[in-house]
Formats: C-alpha cells, sequence, structure tokens
C-alpha cells in the first residue's frame, strides 16, 4: 500500500494530549507510522486542522427499521437525494439515507467508525448485508438483549455465567459487537400493547424487573469482560419528568466494577440521554434537566454519554422501544410502522418533524446542548443525534457548530417563535461556554474510541494505529469569525484517509476503501444448559431453525474479529 | 450413503419454510426425498432434476426457431441490448435470492433501467397504503406464540401458503397458546367459501367489492359507535359479534391477501385496514400482515430499499437519481403506453401474469428471459437464459413475508455450467462496463468467500 504524509497540519490528538501543534502525519500499510520514504505521497495540510477519523458511537443505518423507515417514506427522497457522482452509486434520501450515501456521507465527514445502535438477532443477516451495502466506513452493530427471553430467565435466577454463555454465542453467531439494551422490559411488555415506565415494573410473564435486568447484564458484560461496556436506552424516552427515572437507571452503575483488557473505564453507555433529560408533568410544564442529569453523570466515573441532540430538521424516529413509537404516533397522527420480534425485542417507526415553531421542539434543542456544555469529562461525553432519531447524522458538523458557538446558538435561540418560553425552561441563554477543537476531538473521537474499546485502533494518531486521518478547513490560530464557517468544514473534509487509503479528496470521494464488518468473540467453556436452552427455545418458540439463525460468513467478507477468551 | 440435509429453506410461497429435510445422493447430485414440504415446495425441489430442464441459453432464430447459444453470447446480447435501450424494464424477482436482485439492481443502474417486482401486480397497493398509513406488524413467531384471535381478509392460505396455518397461524402450539387451534378465534372474510373460511369460527362472507365498508363498519363499531342493519350483505348482528372477538382479544393478527389489493378499493382497503389495526391498539395488542406470495417476494422491497429508498416501480433512467411513481413508472402501465424498449422478466414469469395487450407491448422489443425454467415468457423471448433454482443449488438470504431474513441453503449442485442470478447479472454488467469502456463499481474487492461457504454447507 502506499506511503501518504500528511505536512505540516495543525494536528488535534487528544490520545496524545496534542493539541494544535504543526506537525506531520506519517502512514504505511494502513496504519499510522514514525516516518516513511521520500517516494510517499504529500499532502500538504498546512493551516489546516488533522484529526483522527470520527468515530460514530451510536447511529441507526443498517437493518430492518431503518429499511422500514426508507421503504414507507418516499418523501424523504423527493428533492432530497443529490445527484451521483460519476463511477459512485446513486445517493438517495436525507433522514435515512440509502447504505450508499450512508457510507459517503460519513466519508464526507471524515468519520471511520460508525456504531449501528440496535440489531435484533433475529435480523441480523439483514443488518449485515446492509452493513455489506455501505461503503468505506467500518462498522459493528450492538445485538439487542433488553427483552430477551433467555436474558430474562437467566437474570431472573441470578445465573450470570449462563447468562454470560449465552451472550457469547449470540454474539458469535450474529456476528455482534456487544450488549444493547432498550427500554428493558418495556419492549418486550409491548407485546402485549403494555410497557415498564419505571425500574420497578415487572415484566409480564417474566417477574423480573427493569433495575435487575440493567444490573444483570452489567455484571454480564464485565463477566465476559467485552470491549463496550453495556450500552443502554433507559426506560420511559421521551416524557416529561422522565430524568428521575434516569437518573435512577444511571445510579445502578455504582458498585459495578469494570473489567476488560481493551482499556475501558466505564461500565454503563447511557445513549441519546437528551430524551432522558425531561422534566415537568405535561408538555406545558415541560422543562430541561440537563443540569441534573449532568451532575450525576460528571461525578459518577464509569458512565458514557452521547447526547442525541435535537436538530430541528424533519426525520424518521425508530428505536427497538415499540411501546414509545405507538405514544408518539399518537402524538402527531402519522403513520406508524411496528415490529415486534419474537423473543426478543420490538421496534417501531414513525416520521416526526422538529419544528423551531414547537416551544417542546425547541426545548429539546436547547437539552442536547446543554448536556454537552455541562460535561465536565467530553471523554465521556459524545455528540451524536441518535440518528435518525434526533436529527440525521449529516448534522454533525451543525451540533459542532453550537457547542463551539455561543453566537450561533443565540442566532438559532432567537429565530424561534417561543424564544421565551424555550429560554425560561432551559439554562441555554445562560450558557456562555464554548468548546475547543480539543474538545470536539475527545467527543467525536478519542472518547468514543475508548468507550467502545477500541482506542488501540481509533480515535488518535499515534503510532500503530489505523491511519484514519480527516483534514479539515480551519485554521487552529485564527478560527473563522462567522460559525457556518465550521459547520462547512466539517460537513466536507478536504481530505478523508482511512485505513492509509485516500477516500476523500477537495471534498469528493475518489475510492470506496476497504470497509470492514468488526465483530466481538468471547471465547467461554463450553455450558451444556445453555445448549440445550437454546435448542429447547428453537424447537418450541421460534419460528425459524438455529441454522437459519447464524449469520453466514460471507456477508461479512472482510471481518475484523476481536476474539479472546473469558477467564472464569 | 444417501444424506438428509436438515433445516433446509422452500423456495415456494411467501411462508418461507426453513424446516425442510432433503435427501441426497452420494454424489450429492440428485434429490431423492423430502420432508416437511408442502406438495408444491416438493415438487419444485424434483422438478429441478428434470432431465428436460433447459441447460444452455436459447436465442431466438429468423425464423422463429429457438437455438442454444453460449452464455457469453447471450451476456454479450444481454449488455448490448440494455445498453441500447433508452427505458430497459427490468421486472420479477419473486423467485431468486437477494444476492441476485442486488447484481440485478447494480446492472440496471448502469442501464438506466427501470426496476421493478411482482408487488407492481401484486401486493403493490398494500405499499401504497403503508406509504399513507405505516405498517404495524410483527414476525411470525409472535403469531404463533401470542395471537388468540387470527383475521384471514381475501387470502386463502389453505391454498395459497399451504403451511402456514400449521407453522404459524391457526394449529401450531406457541408459548402463550399451548393449546393451539383451541386457544384461537378464527375469522375468515372472503365472498368464497374457501378451505381456510371453512376452519374459521366466523365466516363473514361480504359482498364482493365492498370490503372497503366492512372495514368501515368494524372501525365504527370498536370505535362505540353504530352502524346499519346490514353492511357489505353480513347482518349488523355478525359484524358487532366478530368485532367484541377482536376487541376481547389479547393479540389480534390480520392477514390479508389480494382479495384486498385486487378488489374494489385496493390501496384504500388496506389503508383501512391499517386504521382497523391502529384502532384495536387503543385496546388490546393488533398486528397486520400482507400475505406475500413468493418465497422472496419481500427481498426486492428491502435489498432495492436499503440501496435506492424505494421498493419497486424504481426508474433508473434519470441516471442521477432513482424515481418512484406508480402509475407512471409501474410496469404495465409502462408497457401499455409503449414506453419500454427493452424487457428482462427475471425469475417470474410475465407472459402468464401481465394482460395480453401489455405483453404485446413488450413484444415489440427485445424480450429476455433469465429463469431456471420454462415458461410462458421464456416460450416468447427471444433470449431464454437459465440460471441455477435458488434453495436447491443455490444459497443465499430471501425476505419471508414477515421481513425476517432467511439464509436459504442450496442442497445439490446445479447443472454443469450454469450460473446462479448473481453470477449471470455480474457478468452482464462487467460486460456492460467493457463495452462503455468505464470501470465497474464494487464497493468490496469483489470475494469470493462466498463459493468457500457455499462449498462447507
Amino acid at each position: 500500500m502506499a506511503e501518504i504524509l500528511i505536512r505540516n497540519g495543525f494536528v488535534i490528538d487528544p490520545t496524545r494530549n496534542i493539541n494544535g501543534d504543526v506537525a506531520d502525519i506519517a502512514i504505511k500499510d494502513g496504519q499510522i507510522v514514525e516516518g516513511v520514504g521520500s517516494k510517499a505521497k504529500v499532502i500538504d495540510a498546512s493551516g489546516k486542522v488533522v484529526m483522527a477519523g470520527g468515530v460514530d458511537v451510536h447511529s441507526h443505518v443498517a437493518g430492518p427499521k431503518v429499511n422500514v423507515g426508507r421503504l414507507m417514506r418516499p418523501e424523504d427522497k423527493l428533492f432530497k437525494s443529490p445527484h451521483n457522482q460519476k463511477n459512485y452509486r446513486m445517493e438517495s434520501g436525507f433522514s435515512i439515507p440509502s447504505t450508499f450515501k450512508t457510507g459517503y456521507d460519513y466519508a464526507r465527514m471524515g468519520y471511520a467508525f460508525v456504531m449501528e445502535a440496535a440489531m435484533p438477532p433475529l435480523h441480523s443477516p439483514h443488518v449485515h448485508e446492509e452493513i455489506h451495502d455501505t461503503p468505506i466506513i467500518d462498522q459493528a452493530a450492538l445485538p439487542v438483549f433488553g427483552n430477551s427471553w433467555f436474558v430474562f430467565e437467566y437474570l431472573k435466577n441470578e445465573e450470570i455465567d449462563n447468562c454470560a454463555a449465552y451472550i457469547a454465542w449470540l454474539l458469535k453467531v450474529t456476528k455482534g459487537f456487544g450488549i444493547k439494551v432498550v427500554n428493558p422490559g418495556g419492549s418486550s411488555a409491548w407485546a402485549w400493547g403494555l410497557n415498564c415506565l419505571t425500574l420497578s415494573d415487572p415484566v409480564p410473564y417474566f417477574d423480573i424487573t427493569p433495575a435487575e435486568i440493567i444490573t444483570g447484564l452489567m455484571k454480564t458484560n464485565e463477566y465476559l469482560g467485552l470491549p463496550h461496556s453495556m450500552h443502554i436506552h433507559h426506560n420511559d424516552l421521551g416524557n416529561p419528568g422522565n430524568y428521575e427515572t434516569t437518573l435512577e437507571s444511571l445510579r445502578l452503575a455504582e458498585g459495578v466494577a469494570t473489567k476488560n483488557n481493551f482499556g475501558r473505564d466505564t461500565v454503563m453507555h447511557s445513549t441519546h440521554i437528551q430524551f432522558h433529560s425531561y422534566g415537568g408533568d405535561s408538555w406545558g410544564t415541560f422543562e430541561s434537566k440537563a443540569r441534573e442529569v449532568m451532575d450525576y453523570v460528571n461525578k459518577q466515573k464509569n458512565i458514557s454519554i452521547d447526547l442525541g441532540c435535537v436538530t430541528l430538521d424533519e426525520t424518521t424516529t425508530m428505536t427497538a422501544d415499540g411501546p414509545f413509537e405507538h405514544h408518539i404516533t399518537n402524538l402527531n397522527h402519522l403513520k406508524w410502522a411496528n415490529t415486534d420480534v419474537e423473543l426478543e425485542t420490538a421496534a417501531g417507526v414513525v416520521p416526526y418533524v422538529y419544528d423551531k415553531d414547537i416551544k417542546v421542539n425547541g426545548i429539546q434543542w436547547a437539552i442536547g446542548l446543554e448536556m454537552g456544555l455541562y460535561a465536565t469529562d467530553p471523554m465521556r461525553t459524545f455528540i451524536t443525534t441518535d440518528h435518525p432519531n434526533a436529527g440525521p447524522f449529516t448534522r454533525y458538523p451543525r451540533i459542532i457548530k453550537w457547542l463551539m458557538s455561543k453566537q450561533a446558538r443565540e442566532e438559532t435561540l432567537a429565530s424561534f417563535k417561543h424564544t421565551d418560553k424555550v429560554i425560561d425552561a432551559t439554562d441555554i441563554h445562560s450558557m456562555d461556554r464554548e468548546l475547543s477543537l480539543f474538545e470536539i476531538a475527545q467527543m467525536t473521537r478519542a472518547g468514543p474510541a475508548k468507550a467502545l474499546g477500541l482506542s488501540n485502533m481509533f480515535g488518535g494518531l499515534g503510532v500503530g494505529m489505523d491511519a484514519n486521518v480527516g483534514i479539515f478547513d480551519l485554521n487552529f490560530n485564527d478560527m473563522p469569525a462567522d460559525p457556518e464557517a465550521i459547520e462547512k468544514a466539517f460537513s466536507r473534509a478536504c481530505w478523508f484517509i482511512k485505513s492509509g487509503e485516500i477516500i476523500v479528496k477537495e471534498g469528493d470521494i475518489v475510492s470506496h476503501g476497504n470497509k470492514r464488518t468488526i465483530w466481538v468473540k468471547p471465547n467461554v467453556a463450553e455450558n451444556p444448559q445453555v445448549i440445550r436452552d437454546i435448542q429447547d427455545k428453537f424447537l418450541k418458540d421460534y419460528s425459524v431453525g438455529s441454522d437459519t439463525y447464524q449469520v453466514r460468513d460471507y456477508l461479512a467478507p472482510n471481518p475484523y474479529v476481536i476474539e479472546f477468551d473469558v477467564e472464569a | 450413503m444417501p444424506k438428509w440435509i436438515t433445516q433446509v429453506g422452500c423456495p415456494y410461497c411467501g411462508a418461507s419454510c426453513d424446516d425442510l429435510e432433503v435427501l441426497v445422493s452420494d454424489d450429492g447430485k440428485r434429490v431423492l426425498e423430502t420432508r416437511n414440504a408442502c406438495a408444491i415446495g416438493n415438487e419444485i425441489f424434483h422438478h429441478a432434476q428434470s432431465p428436460s430442464r433447459p441447460k444452455r441459453p436459447r436465442m431466438r432464430q429468423p425464423d422463429g426457431s429457438m437455438k442454444e447459444v453460449s452464455y457469453d453470447e447471450a451476456i454479450d446480447y444481454t449488455a448490448k441490448t440494455l445498453l441500447a435501450a433508452k427505458k430497459p424494464l427490468i421486472y420479477g424477482f419473486g423467485s431468486t435470492n437477494c444476492e441476485g436482485m442486488s447484481a440485478v439492481a447494480r446492472v440496471a443502474e448502469k442501464g438506466g433501467a427501470v426496476l421493478d417486482n411482482c408487488a407492481s401486480i401484486c401486493h403493490g397497493p398494500s405499499f401504497l397504503a403503508i406509504f399513507d398509513n405505516g405498517y404495524p406488524s410483527c414476525t411470525l413467531g409472535e403469531v404463533k406464540n401470542r395471537a388468540d384471535v387470527v383475521v384471514f381478509w381475501g387470502c386463502n392460505p389453505m391454498h395459497a401458503h399451504p403451511r402456514h396455518t400449521s407453522r404459524y397461524s391457526i394449529f401450531p402450539r406457541g408459548t402463550f397458546t399451548a393449546k393451539g387451534q383451541m386457544t384461537r378465534t378464527i375469522i375468515s372474510v372472503d365472498p368464497r367459501e374457501t378451505d381456510t373460511a371453512k376452519l374459521a369460527d366466523h365466516h363473514l362472507m361480504v359482498k364482493q367489492g365492498h370490503d372497503y365498508d366492512l372495514f368501515d363498519a368494524f372501525r365504527t363499531v370498536i370505535r362505540g359507535h353504530d352502524i346499519p342493519d346490514e353492511v357489505a350483505g353480513i347482518p349488523k348482528k355478525t359484524i358487532v359479534d366478530a368485532a367484541k372477538v377482536m376487541k376481547n382479544a389479547r393479540f389480534v393478527m390480520i392477514f390479508f391477501g389480494m382479495g384486498c389489493t385486487h378488489t374494489d378499493g385496493r390501496n384504500h382497503n388496506v389503508d383501512i385496514a391499517i386504521s382497523l389495526t391502529r384502532d384495536l391498539n387503543a385496546y388490546t395488542k393488533a398486528s397486520i400482515m400482507a400475505m406475500r406470495g413468493h418465497y422472496n417476494i419481500a427481498g426486492p422491497g428491502q435489498v432495492w430499499s436499503w440501496q435506492f429508498g424505494f421498493p419497486y416501480c424504481i426508474d433508473l433512467s434519470k441516471g442521477t437519481h432513482a424515481h418512484m411513481n406508480p402509475g407512471e413508472t409501474s410496469s404495465i402501465d409502462l408497457a401499455m403506453r409503449g414506453e419500454v424498449d427493452c424487457f428482462v422478466n427475471v425469475g417470474t414469469d410475465a407472459g402468464a401474469h401481465f394482460p395480453i395487450r401489455a405483453v404485446e407491448q413488450l413484444k415489440k422489443h427485445p424480450f429476455i428471459t433469465v429463469d431456471p425454467n420454462i415458461c410462458m415468457a421464456s416460450e416468447i423471448s427471444d433470449l431464454h437464459i437459465p440460471v441455477r433454482v435458488v434453495g436447491v443449488e443455490e444459497p443465499g438470504v430471501v425476505y419471508r413475508m414477515d421481513n425476517v431474513p432467511i439464509q436459504f441453503k442450496k442442497v445439490v449442485d446445479g447443472p454443469e455450467g450454469v450460473p446462479s442470478d448473481e453470477e449471470l447479472f455480474d457478468r452482464v454488467y462487467e460486460r456492460m462496463c467493457e463495452l462503455t469502456e468505464t470501470e465497474p463499481i464494487w464497493l468490496l474487492a469483489k470475494d469470493h468467500a462466498k463459493a468457500a461457504t457455499n462449498a462447507e454447507q
């Protein structure tokens, strides 16, 4: 593979505490190296910012519910699809772009790794088919466990070892990455049209509570020593006053110790926390509780979060939180898709318009940003939109602009119909903090890579790491007065190098690269009871056979497998 | 010793059963026996062995006869014809795997074709309703494990999906339906007394073409309002009783078929069926599902949605972006208006399924069929290219009617030299690139991992 030398850029690399030093980055055979020969291709980055490839910890980009969204929303394509680039696949869609556009768009923003945030195990071949068709970016997928009958039965009896053996088996057969939990117990209850809105609501028929599921899965995660922590979407998403449930859920991390060999310090990743930080007791009294939640997150060091910022767009909500999507269709009366998945999970999809002239939407917008601005540890606070739920991932540059510029926030705030009411219900107007490029690099690169246990590969520019490098048109020493220039720079990398290959040149895609599917294979001792339980469930409860269920190797043709032995 | 292969997928109907067992000969070349398959599924495995099956492409000659040609010639002809045409239509896909659909999509994009599938003449109206009203559904295992009221509206699985009722919907004992059929109340809505209707506890013999009225009556009753003494030929009491059964259920499942999509009202019938499902969810749990016909006709809706954003009627002829507008970009309408100047029929039989006037229009221009078997379309084609039979000779992903991906196996080798749909269309694509002196677009280095996986199975 060709050698590349990126010269004279302002390097921002929190993993090595480098903040804007002018330095060269050398690349050889897909990795960052000390130096390269004189024949290396030289890229002049002088006057520009050089960062590692972006790492997205949570994004719905591949799989059944994403595709239901695409299928049922032809209007998401209308006048919103760019004209295709010669020699590249056609692109389509805005909030739920086609797989091709997803890969190209992330690459244009300089992202190297994206985590598909919720994979129903039964549909894992579908998820891998879509990942296969998403060019350039490395991807992994988190299977959902928070409503699994297996998990319920093991955890009810406090059989962490059996739960671990089951999860190890499932990660292997679905080529999954870690443990995702969505509305624990609630999505299972939804199969009967019910929900679990508090942590002590028992799951119908299973005699277990959300709190027990969360605690049990955190322990299982650490028993296995997986690269990533348990990754949770809390109960009672999106409702006024839900911050108390959120805090109660976060507190379950107290006393759980991390155990892994991947450099991860956290035991819980709390995702799209904006949706879980609401005060008030109705939409009329709806208000921000960002401060209360972030005060806790800041001091509880074994939790990481991502923001789930509202971007004020017309978008498509989709989640394995089935009852929530039913709730939202009753709020906005738009079309509703639902897919309950036998023994495992549920899912729903509803279009949603975040309108800047609706008070509640304005408050939601403010809460997402407040959480980023209240964060004292950007290494545990990551920028997301819970794509596409709070907005499409292509708006990350806009969120960066808002976080880096009070002026940009004030301009947006002033454009609302109910500016005063939003100011009354939030702290955003009084917050002067403006994040630095270093902090942005922590929130979009070094931080998520560490939380995912992938800090040896992603998120930094140290020697030996994967050569994923973005070059952005920003002068570190002379940042633009106009915040729009920040958004513009991050929207379209000047150059993006992925695994040592030039992917974006002057903003245009020039290669399909060599994308990888990353999955985790923990080896546990053979567990006859779990094997028997699996056989039994396929015989009696599932509507497919156990052979059918296991993802064939050819569906992930370029795998990167993290295999390790679990010490019992 | 002949060998039983288990957990084999069945390439027949949308129930996509994956529990077949197939006995293959010592040399792995012949199917001897099947277990668990319905009569039709069984026949597909045996028919694949038929000595009369075509094993080479056949090209129509000036005198009207068909002559065997090589695959290279057939591929060259297909590539040139697609490139020469202004608006080619590539249609079908009820009976192939997703790998094939993906390969065809690449060809269609290159050739600026319209890409359409059998939904266009089948569950297309359901898509229109889904675009407007969504799709509250579930997997078939949920039906098996939970449904205590099952409604079959305008569908007759006893004939069209022979094992649907035993695997998922009427007879099976599920987790919360331990007594099988005894647990379930079956409602059939059909103007005929079908074999499914005969199994039902309540058969509502709706007046033909009045499905919408009856759906509306159900919604009205469920919302607590009064209805006329008779609606759609059904007495008020019958409707009220059936509505009560649904409202008092723990889990209502509504299956609907061509009796909704191809009678008066069409997409509006499906639209109000979805609304009825939404209404029921205010009182209990309810789900709805289209009875998709073929084992992988849900597949193109999935593959093309993630590739282009639309499930069917995808016009790629603009070259810059995909465009869908059923009525304008749907196969029959395009054909009737004489807009199509090259037709490729893949894994279906447009010759048998399309209105004769549409076929007459299509026949004015090159007409190519890609299918393992002789069918009406193959016999009127200018070129027939046989391929391997998915599920028998070729593995791959298919989507069951509930959009659950099922990974089909192959049980025997295909005929020597006969490619899969995927291989064939990849070669067509490569030939098109040669002819246009362009670089082929592969997202990943083209891999042979699949061949290795196949060998393992």
